[in-house]
């Protein structure tokens, strides 16, 4: 396993850690919708090192793509992002205005991003050379010829059989996971420093999903690129992440190394995750433990924790403080909940 | 556990699907597509037969076909010991009665100007279930506790019910007339991590509690198929490569496609995730339209030999319920 797994406890400390490349601080974004104030990302904080692998996991509306899209500055009205810093190589990035050069500089080249429909994110109309090309004499200033060159050499790397003529199709002529393997080519053309994958490979089958998992791990190794997995899947960030954020109702609820969260999760949310998937592997006659109600509405949420109404271990303060801040237990793990979910589980 | 009777529900035999693709301004046939190409399959009273496979394996079609939404090609359907595979329409109503399906979506499966009460109900009245109003409204009412939702919700529309409870329509939907055989096609893909288990449970409970109660469950996800069938039929390319008890199958895979499917899924826990070995899949299932000749996943296997592009390997039972295609094992 990788080294950062034996980072010592003294993540909390600033200035310490040396290979941090990407610092969010208390991102807060909001939809302001007919309904009122949808608070989509209610204050994360996370980083990533250089060359790690994150995973951020969560249920569909938890914020995990929002929190995404905001560091790439990609939210659009009624979408808008009212807080925090997004730091990445010493500057933060939100200070930049959306269609500035700076920011342009950085989306794409820097930190690259790879989207869940692999159909709808390529443009129909355009060749894949046209696509691919773009960035490269947008980002890179490369030749028309030079960036062709270089965009058949990363479609032979992703895999793509016979580059040099496929390179002129258009993207309904390439299967799902081939349209994926091109996305991929895409976001790794300027060899960038981080590597957003939101829900790679959901649309996919099991066979191509796991082709192109280990394609993605073996591309970031090669190009030195950090990887942020974006998924509802536990078993994908089980297997390649190594830290990992538990995201529920717009905020990070457990955080910690990946044998932290799956070996003792402390989080009643994460715990009843835990509970409620069938594993491969599992005992025959395991029954599933579902976690009870529905994931809330983000809009007019109460100050308390937002997983309470649906939690099986809420003590008297929960109902009366705030949602509770993210507390470190040991080493990376941290966790935001009253309770002591330990003495109950285990 | 499901009561183990060794009384056959459903068979296939040989069975066939194939659609015909079409061109021209005559529509004259080129092509045949072989969604399903010579599958047989028993299912038994009282268990839950799990169906597995990659996007255009044919696991849906045979669905359709065991319900006879579709009109097989070849090959017979025997339910309850009957081939319904040459009945008409007029007759297969009858039939259909005790077997129904569970879909997919539970957006586009509710009709959205239909309340949930007479959605569930519409199957009591087309087979004439029950004879009268007050019958009608206490089988509605009871359908409604069984899948545990409140009969006062009965008189809401469908986009006034979050996900799980719209599935929940639907699998009272598919109650109505107690059914023996219930296909469920991917029932749970739709929902959220969290909601997803409450289904499964309740299809669970539903099964113990109704006596002889019979899924045909079809999914992609080899998790949630391991978890809640007895035993599980793998797909590939219209054809079942491997059937064996759940258990058998998970801890003593035979069939190379098998083996690589397991390996492809992922499990939530790092600790197993490190000693397990990973088979990756070179290239991407061939379209049906022309499959590779002999076995058709030679191509990728890992373990093909020349003889295997030339023979189709036949389903044989080795031995402990469990049945394999392929020459190498």
């Amino acid at each position: 396993m990788p080294s950062t797994l034996g980072l010592e406890a003294c993540s909390s400390d600033k200035e310490q850690n040396m290979a941090e490349l990407l610092k969010v601080e208390n991102l807060k974004t909001q939809f302001h919708t007919e309904s009122g104030v949808v608070k989509a990302v209610d204050g994360i904080s996370y980083y990533i090192d250089e060359r790690e692998i994150i995973g951020l996991v969560g249920e569909s509306g938890c914020g995990k793509s929002v929190s995404q899209l905001s560091v790439m500055q990609l939210i659009s009205t009624p979408g808008k992002i009212v807080g925090g810093e997004v730091i990445f190589e010493g500057k933060d990035l939100l200070k930049y205005k959306t269609h500035g050069p700076e920011m342009r500089s950085v989306r794409g080249a820097k930190i690259a991003m790879i989207f869940q429909e692999p159909m709808t994110s390529l443009n129909p109309v355009l060749t894949v050379n046209q696509q691919l090309t773009e960035m490269l004499e947008l980002h890179l200033k490369m030749s028309k010829k030079a960036a062709r060159g270089r965009a058949i050499e990363l479609l032979g790397m992703v895999g793509i059989p016979d580059a040099q003529n496929r390179i002129d199709d258009y993207p309904h002529q390439f299967s799902g996971g081939m349209r994926q393997r091109v996305m991929i080519a895409m976001a790794l053309s300027c060899s960038p420093k981080i590597l957003i994958a939101d829900e790679p490979t959901t649309a996919l089958d099991v066979t191509t999903q796991a082709q192109l998992l280990e394609l993605m791990k073996d591309m970031v190794e090669r190009l030195q690129t950090s990887l942020v997995i974006v998924t509802h899947n536990l078993g994908v960030v089980a297997r390649y992440a190594q830290r990992i954020y538990i995201m529920y109702a717009g905020r990070i609820v457990e955080a910690g190394t990946t044998k932290d969260i799956f070996g003792k999760p402390r989080h009643p949310y994460t715990i009843g995750l835990l509970k409620c998937i069938p594993r491969l592997d599992e005992e025959e006659g395991r029954k599933l433990v579902p976690i009870k109600g529905l994931p809330p509405n983000l809009i007019n949420m109460p100050p308390t924790c937002a997983f309470l109404p649906r939690c099986s271990y809420k003590v008297g303060r929960c109902s009366k403080e705030p949602w509770p801040p993210l507390k470190n237990l040991h080493g990376q793990h941290y966790v935001s909940c009253y309770a002591n979910t330990e003495v109950k589980d285990k | 556990m499901s009561p183990r009777q060794d009384e056959t529900i459903l068979e296939a035999r040989e069975l066939k699907m194939y659609f015909p693709v079409t061109r021209g301004l005559l529509q004259r046939k080129v092509a045949d597509v072989k969604a399903v190409d010579g599958v047989t399959f028993k299912i038994r009273r009282g268990e839950t037969l799990g169906l597995v496979g990659e996007s255009g394996c044919g696991k849906t079609t045979i669905g359709r076909c065991v319900l006879r939404l579709y009109q097989p090609t070849a090959g017979q359907i025997l339910f309850e010991g009957e081939d319904i595979s040459p009945l008409p329409e007029s007759k297969m109503r009858r039939i259909r009665c005790n077997m129904s399906l569970i879909f997919q979506d539970p957006y586009s499966s509710l009709d959205p100007r239909q309340s949930a009460g007479s959605i569930v109900g519409e199957p009591l009245k087309i087979h004439q279930w029950v004879s009268s109003r007050s019958e009608y409204n206490d089988r509605v009412e009871q359908l409604f506790r069984l899948v545990g939702l409140d009969p006062s919700m009965s008189g809401r529309f469908p986009h006034e019910f979050s996900g799980g409870q719209r599935q929940r329509i639907g699998v009272a939907r598919a109650l109505a007339c107690e059914p023996s055989l219930i296909v469920c096609d991917e029932p749970i893909s739709a929902l959220d991590v969290s909601i997803q288990a409450q289904i499964i449970n309740l299809l669970e409970e539903l099964q113990e509690g109704i006596k002889g109660l019979t899924y045909l469950f079809i999914a992609h996800d080899l998790s949630v198929v391991r978890h809640i069938s007895d035993r599980v039929a793998v797909m590939y390319l219209g054809h079942i490569v491997e059937i064996t008890r759940s258990r058998e199958l998970y801890e003593n895979p035979l069939h190379p496609y098998t083996k690589a499917l397991l390996s492809a899924v992922p499990i939530a826990d790092p600790f197993v995730e490190e000693k397990r070995e990973r088979i990756i899949l070179k290239g991407e299932v061939p379209t049906p339209l022309n499959p590779p000749s002999g076995c058709s996943f030679h191509p990728r296997c890992f373990m093909a030999t020349p003889e295997c592009s030339q023979v189709v390997p036949p389903l044989r039972d080795v031995g402990g319920d469990h049945e394999v295609a392929c020459i190498r094992v």
